[in-house]
This record gives C-alpha cells, structure tokens and sequence, in this order.
C-alpha cells in the first residue's frame, strides 16, 4: 500500500538573525484511511510541518513524498496544481470568500482544475454540499451561517476535488465544544468512508477523537502511537446535550 | 480558470465597492471623453474650413503667370504675362485628367445700368468656370460658344451687382454698359457669399473672355489666370505634371529653365488652411490624453490598495490551487473592466457634450468611429498597463503570509 504522506529526514531552517531550526529530522509515514492528529505546543514545529505538507512550503533538505510522487523541489505552480488535486485544507478562520455564496465558496478549487467543466463543478460542488448536510444552505453567504455552518462549506470545499488528503489546522480553534464535537464526528464520518485526514491541533480533547496521535516539540517528532479506542464524537455529541439539558 | 467566472468576480468586487470604483473610473471617465470632445472639435473645425474651401470650386487648379525678371529686377508675381488663350486650349486639348478649362481675365470698371451705377468686376472667362466654380444661374442661361467666337456683348451678372443695379426687378434681358461698351445680361448667378479671406464672390459679372480682351481691354494677348478641374482629386498632382508639360512646351522653355507660370491646388490651400486648426487640436489632444494617464495613475492607485486588502482572498484562493497566472489574471481583468467601463461612460458623456456644443454654441462637432475605437482602446490598455503592477503584486504574494493577514 502506498503511502499518502512519507517524510524522509525533513528540515526546515529559517535563517534569521540566527538559524532558526523549526524542523530538525522528521519522518513520518501516513497511509491511506489514517486520521492522525499532530500535536505540539506553539513553537514545536507543527505549523511549519503543516505548512510543508500542504505544499505551502518547501523542506530546507529532506525529501516529501506526497502520494507517491516526490513534492519537496516543485515550483510554486507545480505546488499550485499539487494542493489542487491533492490536498484539500480546513482552516481554524474557515477561509471563506465573504462576498460569494456557498456554494460558489466549495466551487472555487474547481475553477482552477482545468479539467473540469462549470457544469461537472457545480454538480459536484452541490454532492459535497449535500455531504456535510447543508444542501439547503447552497445560496447563503457565509455572514449567513454559523460558525459551524461555515466550517462545514470549509470541508465540503475540501472535499470537492476528492483529494488525497484533508488537511485541517485546528479546525475547532474557532467554535464552541458543542459544535466542535459536531465538526469531530464529520471528521470521523469522512474517515470511516475512507477520507485520510490530518488535524493539527495543541487540543488533547480534539486528539481523542483521532485514530493516531503524533507529538511534536522543539522541531522533533516525540510521540507517535497508534490510539486503539477512540471516542465517538457523535455519542458525545449526545450526552453533552443532555448534560446542558438538566 | 474559467473566463465567466472571472468576469463575474471583477463585477462582484468592482459593484462590492460602488462609491471607490465610481471614483476610480471618474479619471478615465474625463480622459476619454476630453479626448473625444477635442478630436470632434478639431475635426470639426477642419471639416468647416473644407466646406468653405469648396465653394471654391471643384478639384480646382490654378494656372498663374509667373515672376518676369528684367535686367535683374524681378517683377512679381503674374508679372510673366505669358499664359493666353492658346495655352488653355492646348491644355483643353491635351490634358486628359482635366474636365473644364477656362481662361480668364479681370478687369475693373464702372458698371452702368437701371438708373443705376456701380464699381466692379468684369470677368473674362469660358463657359467652364461655372463647372470650375461649382456655380450655377439662378436664372436665365450662361453665354454659349457661339458668343465667345462672335466676341458677343453679352454678360451674366453676380447677385451683389444685380442687387445694386437691378434691385427691384429682374436683370434678364435689361442693358448695361461696362467701361461704355453696352453689354445684354443673359443670366444671374446663385449666390455664393464670402470666400475663405471674407472677400465678396458675387460682386462681379461674367463675360465671354474673347469679349473681354478684344472690347473691354482693349487688344489684351495675355489671360489673368487659367482655371482648370481635375477628374479625380487624386489625379490632382498627375493634372498639374501634365499642365506643366503642355505650357513649357508651349511656351518654348529649354531644360533648365524656370516655369514662367505656376500652379496653386485646392488641396494646398486647405492644407495651408486647415494646419493651424491642426495644430491647435493636436496640443489639445495631448492635454486631453495626460488627463487620461492620470486616471490610468488612479486606477493603479486602487488596485494596490484592493490588493492589500484582500490579501486573505489571495491567500485563499492560492492555497486551493491557484497559479500566479490565475491571481495575475484576475486582477488584470478587475483593472481592465474598471477602465473600460469607465471608457464607454466616457463616450456616451463625450456624446452627449457634443450633442450640447452643437446645438447652444452652434460648433461643427464630428466624432468618427475610428476615434471612438482608439479611445476605447486606450482605456483598455491604460487598464492593462497600470494594472499590471498591482496585479503582479497580488500574484507574487506568499500564500503562508497571505492565510495569515488580518
């Protein structure tokens, strides 16, 4: 089975008014149907790892293979195309167009897919609408939604262009833990129908819910183990309910 | 990236601030429509002279005599008295781009008549100078070849004089004696009112030449001038070759010898005319467009700020797999739709300014469509040109800096 994400001796260093080792030796090995949450506290490199893994960034040396196909030299077009079919993000600040619709906010990945018709974008922009359960919400704007709302346009775009991988960045950093809980069980939902996800987080809460935990400080990896049981966020969900229902 | 959907989102972040892209488009709203107010102006004002110029006549050439020198003194002008009836059969004969060819000769005199008497001009010509002119009789008929061989006394009056002599009645068939040699009036020109240099043209009778240089000069061998029509206005310059031809063939001059005559065009005089108004218009023009780089400058000026403030936007859209083109492009379209929108206001206001002048300050306004298009034009590319910088700015921007821009 090929790996979706395999790092071999990744580094990043910032060179600043000294060398700033954000990344010092990373490898990592994510296969296909993971839900892996990267924890760390700010500074610990998760962000820059994040970064490069999402093809935001380049590695100072070490190589990136990202489904197979070897990613840390591509130029900045190349890397375009890459998180286009590749990645789909969700972001802690939802990242949505203000002024367009929903569902021109989950089209926009395929507008610059040049493989697909306006028509093949919209009919699959609609399918991953109707996935996140908010096919009645097509024409809202996002000042129109709620937080929770919006992060779920956030992941139907991230889905639409099927990529390999989802790539969240503490996407519950914004809501409440009732609708985090909600955005969880998504997250789970999508994994147990095959999505391969990746949530970067320095919630252990939010890493409960994951089926593997990687911990990361100083630009090191210094955990990494598989979490047998993780909690079900939708039964949560409910008791939460009815522990604010008393 | 698809072409509609970039339209459509410069129209959504063009209308998402009406009050700035109003503002914005004001400048190349003036620049264009100043242009096309200045160039209607000047082709206006061109088009003016051009007419008054052709109530000179048609596809007109002006044969003179030319500068005599004696002993070294020159003469002057049409001092060279050498230009005769003969020459302008010839060139009749010959010349096959001409179509009418008159000779004529001028002479001053007390004109009597009706009670009446008046100082004015008797002009000697053939029955071509009414083609050469462009003018026609109001009434009665013009003097046949049978009078200028005849060496008839018969005379068509201009409207100045028939109005001096014959106010109240019509001139056909009365009497008159120019310089004391009764004359018959057999025709009355249209009236033709002032040349370009605000001389009177109807202030003068028209009588066969032959009349006028065996009776009324007196035994005259030399013609004033030899008015001549090319066919086309194109054969203008061909026309005069072929006269040259003729009248130093006729005039016996060797290589090397000067013309003693020359030739003045219609077209010359308009040129000569029309370079001021030229001029004038085209130093107008050049402010008018300066005004217009202005707006380009104003464009520019809200691009970079649009870039800035939709950073996040940028960043967005890069993360999600747009290439520097696709972000290059769209602000390009953004700056282009701005400025050519403003382009077309600029029109319809130019339009609508020409209409105004027309009809309160009575000026000849001509907007053609060429200029037109080259306005819409410029506007276009001031559109491209300054919104390449801004644009590139935005294409350049680092999606990592860019996610994170408050």
């Amino acid at each position: 089975m090929q790996a979706v994400i395999k790092t071999t001796d990744l580094r990043k260093t910032y060179f600043l008014a000294e060398p700033v080792h954000a990344l010092r030796k990373v490898d990592i090995t994510i296969n296909p149907g993971e839900f892996v949450s990267i924890m760390g506290a700010s500074g610990s490199g998760k962000s820059t790892l994040m970064n490069i893994i999402g093809c935001l960034d380049r590695p100072t040396s070490g190589n990136y293979l990202l489904d197979g196909v070897d990613v840390s030299d591509l130029g900045r077009d190349q890397r375009a195309d890459i998180r286009n079919k590749k990645i789909g993000f969700v972001f802690q600040g939802f990242n949505l167009l203000a002024r367009t619709t929903a569902l021109a906010n989950v089209e926009l990945p395929l507008l610059y897919n040049r493989s697909k018709t306006s028509r093949e974008a919209t009919e699959q922009a609609i399918k991953c609408l109707e996935r996140v359960g908010l096919g009645d919400r097509m024409d809202h704007h996002p000042s129109q939604l709620s937080g929770g709302q919006q992060q779920r346009v956030a992941i139907a775009r991230a889905l639409v262009n099927q990529p390999a991988l989802i790539l969240a960045d503490e996407p519950t950093g914004n809501l409440d833990t009732r609708t985090s809980l909600d955005i969880m069980g998504l997250f789970q939902e999508l994994n147990a129908e095959g999505v391969t996800i990746v949530i970067v987080t320095h919630e252990p809460e939010i890493t409960s819910y994951t089926k593997r935990s990687i911990e990361m400080r100083d630009g090191l990896v210094i955990d990494d183990r598989i979490l047998p049981k993780p909690n079900d966020a939708r039964h949560d969900l409910k008791n939460f309910t009815s522990v604010t229902s008393l | 990236m698809k072409i509609w959907k970039l339209l459509e989102a410069a129209r959504q972040s063009l209308l998402k601030n009406k009050t700035r892209s109003a503002l914005t488009m004001f400048g190349i709203i003036i620049g264009v429509a100043a242009v096309i107010v200045m160039m209607a102006m000047g082709t206006g004002a061109q088009r003016n002279i051009e007419e008054r110029i052709s109530t000179m006549g048609t596809n007109l050439l002006i044969i003179r005599n030319g500068t005599n020198q004696r002993g070294g003194v020159s003469r002057g002008a049409g001092s060279s008295r050498t230009l005769t009836l003969e020459d302008a059969d010839a060139i009749r004969a010959e010349a096959s781009l001409l179509e009418a060819v008159s000779p004529t000769t001028s002479t001053g005199g007390q004109v009597i008549g009706g009670g009446k008497n008046w100082y004015t001009q008797a002009q000697g010509v053939h029955m071509d100078y009414l083609f050469n002119r462009s003018w026609a009789l109001s009434e009665g008929a013009m003097f046949t070849n049978a009078d200028l061989r005849a060496r008839a006394k018969v005379a068509v009056l201009g409207s100045t004089v028939a109005e001096n002599l014959f106010p109240d009645q019509s001139p056909i068939g009365q009497n008159i004696r120019i310089r004391n040699v009764p004359f018959k009036i057999v025709g009355l020109l249209e009236k033709k009112g002032q040349n370009t240099f605000g001389r009177d043209q109807d202030d003068l009778i028209l009588v066969p030449v032959s009349t006028a240089m065996f009776r009324l000069v007196g035994g005259r061998k030399w013609v004033n001038d030899i008015y001549a029509s090319a066919r086309d206005i194109d054969d203008t310059d061909a026309a005069m070759e072929q006269i040259t031809e003729i009248l130093r063939r006729e005039h016996k001059l060797v290589d090397g010898q000067d013309n003693d005559f020359n030739i003045r065009t219609q077209t010359e005089l308009t040129e000569m005319l029309t370079s001021t108004t030229a001029a004038l218009t085209q130093l107008l023009m050049w402010i008018a467009f300066v005004s217009l780089i202005v707006g380009g400058v104003g464009v520019m000026n809200i691009m970079l700020v649009s870039v800035t403030e939709r950073t996040r936007e940028i960043g967005i859209r890069v993360s999600v797999g747009a290439r520097s083109a696709d972000i290059l492009t769209q602000f390009l379209i953004e700056a282009v739709a701005l400025s050519f929108s403003g382009g077309i206001i600029g029109v319809l206001l130019s339009w609508g300014i020409a209409i105004f002048m027309e009809s309160s300050q009575e000026m000849t306004m001509i907007i053609e469509t060429w200029v037109v298009a080259a306005a819409l034009g410029v506007s276009v590319s001031i559109g491209l040109i300054f919104g390449l910088f801004p644009a590139y700015k935005a294409a350049q921007l680092d999606p990592i800096d860019a996610l994170r821009h408050e």
